[in-house]
């Protein structure tokens, strides 16, 4: 029990240590980042409504041209509100994903409706604070009550979010249904809540989406630390005092805000699509928090310029779609080629394991027929080879080629691999033999492991020990020799060849 | 400008009377549809609910768009054929895809349920628009659908007999299909949906059964989205069974349960909007979602008031042996 607290303590201790160090070094490029996305909202803060592929009649690059250099004050608007919006979606998405609430951010944005329509109700006009207030109010109300329902009946979280999600849309659609039926209902414009477009953000817009923005970096960095325990270990968090209830609801809080603001741009359905799917990608290419939170961010923006564009190249296509879609292909690109998880590596990892293994098989074989002789012949031709593995010449000669090929044995007839015939003559180099004597003592220590430590009969060991040998790696060896006192003999009476043995 | 009051004043006359006096027809066909479709959405949702894959269907309701656009623009006809057959290729492409991504790679269930339907729904919308001047859908419609237009919809004839319009005999159908195929592998259902292990132990797999719902689950929501629209499907299937389930632990019960809050769904529903000329659809969720906050705190084994009053009864007979002491 003491040596349980201890431990604890300990990992308390590492876990702010590391994050001191954490803090600052994602302190620093945020800072900078936020400086001049700021010092880009001031130049835009004039900015029109209108649809941004209207301007454009010019060819391709030209549109481009003008894009990128932020021209037309509309284009200025569209591309700072989906940045802004990718960076705050990205950042608390992360969260999301990686405590497993992802379709959260789903139930949130249609549960902000009926919040929206009362918002507009409150002076009849798309005054943004109003409905900002108004939808903030009812998406925390709607996770609120997703908490409550799992607590207190048998239903599943997915049926509560399920039910919350289409409750309150339910909802916002009979308000939404009655506004436009009362007479100043056709000028709502309520709908653009539904698809988005960006070109529309009005300065007012752009003013909460970056004061969102700041106020959600600001406050992760502050509570960075316990965010991130709750993430990963919420007994963890709960044991060492973390207000959890409270930090769960200020999340939610914030997740609201970002859901909120973003409506307009990317419409309602789509939103939760960049809550999910940047931080996604990024939890593909990490395993560390802070990186993880700037790779979404980083990929939230990628897609909202992504979509702000090919939406501006297009003339008239919605942007949201088209940002979701921007990062569903990184998405896309992440699940390929990440380095470390990506489709590819794995693809790659598993053929040089299995090119790997068939080499140690062979360099095996190598050993049992030098063994049958005493240890006293050191060259073999390829047809014994072949009896001894049980398998035709070709594929025989093929191994052999792969060993020659990786340097663990040479052809003694002839440095050439012109014509090989059955009597082709190999012998083992010095690093072969030495990488064939490990293999066969894993194999043996294992078995030997097995029936002494573990009472399997002696019987029903090689079939384990055949996988495991190329598995164990020298701390396990260690380990195990240690714990059998540097065996000599197998089960089966036959040799483990030691370290030091390991010469010939 | 003048500006009308939100919420009109209740006329009992309006609102209960005339409906069924002097458009009775109308209202029998809206009230119908509704019932079918809740009612339908209901059984299949019992199941739904425990296997947990309530999200699931919302992820298959909303990627059936582009499966529809692309089978109207293949085409070029409203046919109800057609549409099923796109829906439910879209539907099996959805859930082969959250399984790839969950099998491939380290993202997990919902994540994926997420990526996949917001990415389809993105491209169902983007074809909407590149096609805008060749489909007559529009997103709208199919995330709202409109119950209220049932009765101006084309009629079919069973021979030269009228039955009724198109929509309804279609939902009615499915509604046949769906009774009779319960019937026929309620065991079955019943064991996958509590104990997959035994239901594999006794010959029954459940990969089949699951894959079979999903199929099922993908026709059911392509044939309500039209009148009910795509989210709203959602509340159809989870509202009953979950309101169900907070009654009973008998899953027979709970079907029938759910079918008798169907007919309540759509009766209440519809002269709720009448009332507050709102849309049906959202009248129904909206009376689902007052059921179900009821059934909530008044059901009589796991309420929030039994479960209140049984703390409080616990607290009291724990204390009671530190009392006598004292």
């Amino acid at each position: 029990m003491r040596a349980f607290w201890k431990q604890d303590f300990q990992a308390e201790a590492n876990f702010s240590r590391m994050n001191r160090q954490e803090r600052t070094s994602v302190l620093v490029p945020h800072l900078r980042l936020l400086a001049s996305l700021f010092l880009l909202l001031m130049i835009s803060s004039v900015a029109h409504a209108a649809k941004i592929g209207e301007i454009a009649e010019t060819s391709w690059a030209e549109q481009a041209l003008d894009f990128f250099a932020l021209k037309h004050p509309a284009i200025r608007a569209a591309a700072l509100g989906t940045l802004l919006i990718g960076f705050c979606c990205g950042t608390l998405g992360s969260f999301l994903v990686v405590r497993k609430l992802a379709l959260l951010g789903d139930t949130l944005s249609h549960a902000v409706l009926p919040g929206v329509a009362l918002g507009f109700l409150w002076n009849a006009s798309k005054d943004p604070w109003a409905i900002f207030i108004g939808a903030t109010g009812a998406g925390i109300m709607g996770v609120a009550l997703v908490g409550w329902i799992k607590q207190t009946t048998r239903l599943k979280e997915d049926s509560a979010m399920g039910m919350v999600l289409a409750g309150f849309y339910g909802l916002g659609v009979c308000l939404t249904s009655m506004i436009q039926n009362m007479v100043m209902g056709n000028k709502s414009g309520l709908d653009k809540f539904f698809f988005g477009q960006a070109a529309a953000l009005s300065s007012g817009d752009l003013w909460l989406l970056g004061i969102t923005s700041s106020i959600s970096i600001v406050l992760i960095l502050i509570f960075y630390k316990e965010f991130l325990a709750m993430s990963f270990d919420i007994g963890f968090a709960k044991a060492v005092g973390m207000p959890v209830r409270a930090l769960h609801y200020l999340l939610m809080a914030l997740l609201t805000f970002a859901v909120v603001v973003s409506l307009q741009a990317v419409g309602v359905v789509l939103v939760s699509a960049l809550l999910i799917t940047p931080a996604a990608a990024a939890y593909l290419l990490t395993d560390r928090m802070h990186w993880m939170l700037v790779l979404a961010a980083v990929f939230g923006m990628a897609s909202g310029i992504l979509g702000a564009f090919t939406s501006y190249l297009s003339n008239n296509l919605p942007t949201g779609p088209l940002i979701v879609l921007g990062s569903t292909s990184i998405f896309a690109l992440a699940l390929v080629f990440g380095p470390r998880y990506g489709l590819l590596t794995k693809i790659l990892r598993r053929k040089r394991q299995r090119k790997r293994i068939a080499l140690e098989n062979t360099l095996k074989s190598v050993f049992h027929l030098s063994e049958n002789s005493g240890f006293t012949r050191k060259e073999f031709d390829i047809s014994e080879l072949a009896k001894e593995r049980n398998q035709d010449l070709a594929s025989t000669e093929k191994e052999i080629r792969a060993l020659v090929a990786a340097r663990l044995a040479r052809n003694v007839d002839s440095e050439g691999d012109t014509e090989w015939s059955g009597k082709a003559r190999f012998q083992l180099k010095k690093s072969g033999w030495h990488r064939a004597c490990e293999i066969v003592r894993n194999h043996r220590l294992w078995e030997l492991y097995l029936t002494n430590a573990a009472q399997y009969q002696s019987d029903h060991v090689h079939d384990d020990a055949e996988e495991i040998e190329h598995l164990i790696g020298e701390d396990i060896v260690q380990r195990i020799e240690e714990r059998l006192r540097n065996p000599i003999q197998d089960p089966h009476g036959k040799l483990i060849p030691r370290r030091d043995q390991i010469t010939a | 400008m003048q500006r009308e009051k939100l919420i009109p004043e209740f006329d009992w006359h309006t609102v209960l009377v005339q409906p069924w006096s002097e458009y009775a027809s109308n209202s029998l066909w809206i009230v119908l549809m509704g019932f079918l479709v809740s009612g339908t959405c209901g059984l299949v949702g019992c199941f739904v609910i425990l296997r947990r894959m309530a999200l699931v269907g919302d992820a298959i309701s909303h990627s059936l768009l582009p499966g529809i656009t692309l089978a109207f623009l293949l085409t070029h006809s409203r046919d109800t054929l057609p549409m099923m057959i796109g829906a439910i290729a879209a539907g099996a492409l959805t859930v082969a895809l959250i399984e790839a991504i969950r099998f491939s790679s380290r993202i997990k269930a919902d994540a994926a349920i997420g990526i996949v339907f917001s990415s389809l729904f993105a491209v169902g919308v983007i074809l909407i628009s590149v096609f805008a001047d060749k489909v007559d859908l529009d997103a709208e419609c199919v995330l709202y659908g409109e119950l209220g237009f049932i009765p101006l919809q084309e009629v079919a004839y069973f021979g030269d007999q009228a039955i009724g319009p198109k929509p309804v005999v279609r939902m009615a159908v499915i509604a046949v299909i769906a009774i009779v195929l319960l019937i026929a592998f309620y065991k079955e259902m019943l064991v996958t949906s509590f104990d997959a292990g035994l239901a594999a132990s006794l010959g029954i797999s459940p990969a089949r059964y699951h894959y079979g719902l999903t199929l099922f689950l993908s026709i059911v929501i392509v044939s309500s989205f039209e009148s009910v629209g795509v989210v709203l499907v959602i509340a159809m299937i989870i509202f009953p069974g979950a309101t169900a389930l907070l009654l009973t632990d008998r899953l027979s019960t709970a079907l029938w349960i759910s079918t008798a809050l169907s007919a309540f769904y759509a009766i209440f529903g519809f002269h709720l909007a009448t009332w507050l000329n709102a849309s049906i659809a959202g009248g129904m969720t909206v009376i689902a979602g007052v059921l179900f906050g009821f059934v909530w705190m008044a059901s009589p084994n796991q309420g929030l008031i039994v479960q209140y009053r049984r703390r409080q009864s616990n607290n009291n007979e724990n204390l009671e042996p530190f009392n006598q002491e004292l």
